[in-house]
């Protein structure tokens, strides 16, 4: 099966982030930037299916250079072999330019299998799979906590506030895949060596047949008119219980009408 | 449809399976639909969002709406999403509140940072964070246009083939519920979690989860608040045993108020809560809870 996992490369949650005053875009110079958390658990199971049914994983990335990084991390997980959009004319791309660019991207891969991630961790806009379903014309599962392979067949768990649906698909097909789905392998060291030998093409825009003002702030179809850090909430009170700290709570509550 | 009569007279669609609008009818009209576009039955319910996305984006080419709102869930995106390719039209997710312009307010980057942004091209396609504003009554009898829906091929592609409920008990949903009580990794196992549910019944509330004790098997996934759960955006969020990692407060950081109990002094949680209790939650809590039963 060729599969093709869709890597984005964020700034690390668990850091400050801003965007820039300039022109309103993520502030991704000064950032400690990674991959996108969920996009390791899509490189994790879609190495799971190719050692099952064999096959090819591919990694596909937009993003400006510095993502080289994230696509050699991602490779020396397992994968065979890398995609990396480059152009800087993609810099503030809303998530339905970058959906035209990665679906042009796909268009020359000819794959069975498009695995992502269920959301990123920077925009949350939960939309590409589904995006590049419909500009595609194939399936798509997304949201999936457990998937199912059985030749071209492909069956889902969907995780939803209710419970779970199941929902099935032939290939050609997107799956998206939330963090409950498998557990990520680290890269071995044998996997950091062999990853810096593996072939990364890059593709331009002109590449693609994309035009450059159908992407990048001058073709985004949305915009930040402003931003500003919220005000940091305060810490209010503190006490130490010394035996009544679950009364004073309950006085607290039943003041703020809690109670 | 309360954010949505501020930007003029309001339509309601309902995709479903049968009898969807009559479930939902009397609630759109107390909340200002004037007219319901019900589009019901197979064609929608059997498979995944394209179908209903392909009903919405039709009915967009007929009606000409000045704006297309849905809700901030995972289905609610990917309608928007398919909507936005299909009508070659921007989209703006997780918005908190919207201006009589389409100026929508999104607050991201871990409820750090708070945006104004625009749809540029196209009408506006907003999706609206559950919570953000106070639903306000405001009768209206709205009339039911039936919409004809034939899903093309390519929306046939994925078929849901089961739904199914998990552990749906009487507490309110978690992302709605205008109280919620969490524990963390201090709650320490599964069975103590009781203690959390405990506090969440008697105050009405919903439980939720950090990832720690997610992961540790403590509370099943769906409870799961911050950035890899839910955004929850409660009048008050109590938090036993969870030290405040950034991701967590990513979930919960726009809550009214924030009550903490955590043994360490030093927990992160406290920089945010309005009322912490530096102490041991197996005594706090149930001192709290019999307390909460006197005052009644
Ligand atoms: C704070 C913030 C808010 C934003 N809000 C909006 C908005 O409201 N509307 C809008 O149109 N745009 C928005 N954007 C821009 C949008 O995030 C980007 O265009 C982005 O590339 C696509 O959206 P996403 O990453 O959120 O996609 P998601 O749909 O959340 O991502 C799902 C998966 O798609 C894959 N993927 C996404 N981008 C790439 C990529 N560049 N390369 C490879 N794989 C990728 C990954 O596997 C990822 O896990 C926002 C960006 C930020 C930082
Ligand atoms: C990409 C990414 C995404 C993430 N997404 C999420 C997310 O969505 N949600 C989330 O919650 N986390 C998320 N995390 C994880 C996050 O970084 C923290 O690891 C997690 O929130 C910690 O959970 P915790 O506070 O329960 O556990 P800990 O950090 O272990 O804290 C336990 C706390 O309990 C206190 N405690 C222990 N015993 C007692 C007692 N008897 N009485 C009172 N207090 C006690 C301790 O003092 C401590 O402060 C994410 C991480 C990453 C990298």
């Amino acid at each position: 099966m060729n599969i093709v996992v869709l890597v984005k490369q964020v700034p690390d949650s668990g850091a400050e982030r801003t965007l820039s005053a300039g022109d309103n875009t993520v502030e991704r110079a000064s950032a400690n930037n990674v991959i996108n958390e969920m996009d390791e658990y899509a490189i994790e199971e879609a190495l799971k299916i190719k050692e099952a049914h064999g096959g090819e994983v591919t990694v596909l990335t937009m993003g400006p250079e510095r993502a080289a990084e994230s696509i050699r991390k991602a490779l020396s997980m397992g994968p065979d072999k890398a995609v990396h959009v480059q152009d800087d004319a993609l810099r503030g791309s809303c998530a339905v330019a970058t959906s035209k660019v990665l679906a042009a991207a796909l268009g020359t891969l000819n794959a069975d299998l498009v695995i992502c991630g269920a959301e990123s961790t920077d925009g949350r806009v939960q939309v590409m799979p589904h995006m590049l379903a419909e500009r595609l014309g194939i399936a798509a599962l997304t949201g999936a906590r457990k998937l199912t392979v059985d030749g071209a067949q492909l069956t889902a768990e969907r995780q939803t506030d209710e419970g779970y649906e199941v929902v099935t698909a032939a290939t050609p097909a997107v799956v998206s895949v939330w963090d409950t789905i498998n557990e990520p392998r680290y890269p071995s060291f044998k996997g950091i060596m062999a990853a810096k030998k593996k072939p990364v093409q890059t593709l331009s825009l002109a590449d693609l047949g994309v035009s450059a003002d159908e992407v990048g702030t001058a073709g985004a179809t949305s915009a930040v008119v402003e931003f500003a850090k919220r005000p940091a909430r305060s810490a209010g009170t503190k006490i130490t219980d010394e035996g009544t700290g679950g009364e004073q709570l309950v006085a607290y509550l039943a003041a703020e009408k809690f109670v | 449809l309360t954010i949505a009569r501020t930007l003029g007279s309001v339509s309601a669609v309902v995709l479903g399976g049968a009898g969807a609008t009559e479930q939902f009818a009397a609630k759109l009209g107390e909340f200002g639909a004037e007219k319901i576009y019900s589009g019901e039955g197979p064609e929608i319910d059997d498979y995944l969002v394209a179908s209903k996305a392909t009903a919405v984006a039709e009915l967009v080419k007929q009606v000409q709406p000045a704006a297309v709102l849905l809700a901030s869930t995972q289905e609610g995106k990917e309608i928007a999403g398919r909507l936005a390719v299909k009508l070659d039209n921007g989209l703006l997710t997780d918005a908190v509140e919207v201006a009589a312009d389409g100026t929508a307010t999104q607050v991201v980057f871990a409820g750090s940072t708070i945006v104004k942004s625009k749809v540029t091209k196209g009408l506006p396609i907003i999706t609206i964070r559950p919570n953000s504003v106070t639903p306000e009554p405001a009768p209206a009898t709205p009339a039911v246009t039936v919409l004809e829906v034939t899903a093309t091929d390519a929306d046939k592609l994925t078929r849901v083939v089961e739904r199914v409920a998990e552990q749906k008990g009487s507490r309110p949903e978690l992302s709605e519920a205008s109280i919620v009580v969490s524990g963390g990794r201090g709650v320490g196992n599964a069975d103590n979690f009781k203690l959390v549910e405990e506090m969440a019944d008697l105050l009405g509330g919903a439980v939720g989860a950090s990832r720690a004790a997610v992961d540790s098997g403590y509370y099943p996934h769906q409870f799961q608040v911050g950035q890899t759960g839910k955004t929850v955006s409660p009048q008050l969020y109590v938090a036993l045993g969870i030290s405040g990692a950034i991701q967590h407060r990513a979930g919960m950081q726009t809550s009214k108020t924030i009550v903490a109990v955590n043994k360490d002094p030093e927990a992160p949680i406290f920089e945010l809560a309005d009322f912490g209790v530096v102490g041991d939650l197996f005594k706090v809590v149930p001192q709290a809870d019999d307390e909460i039963r006197k005052r009644r």
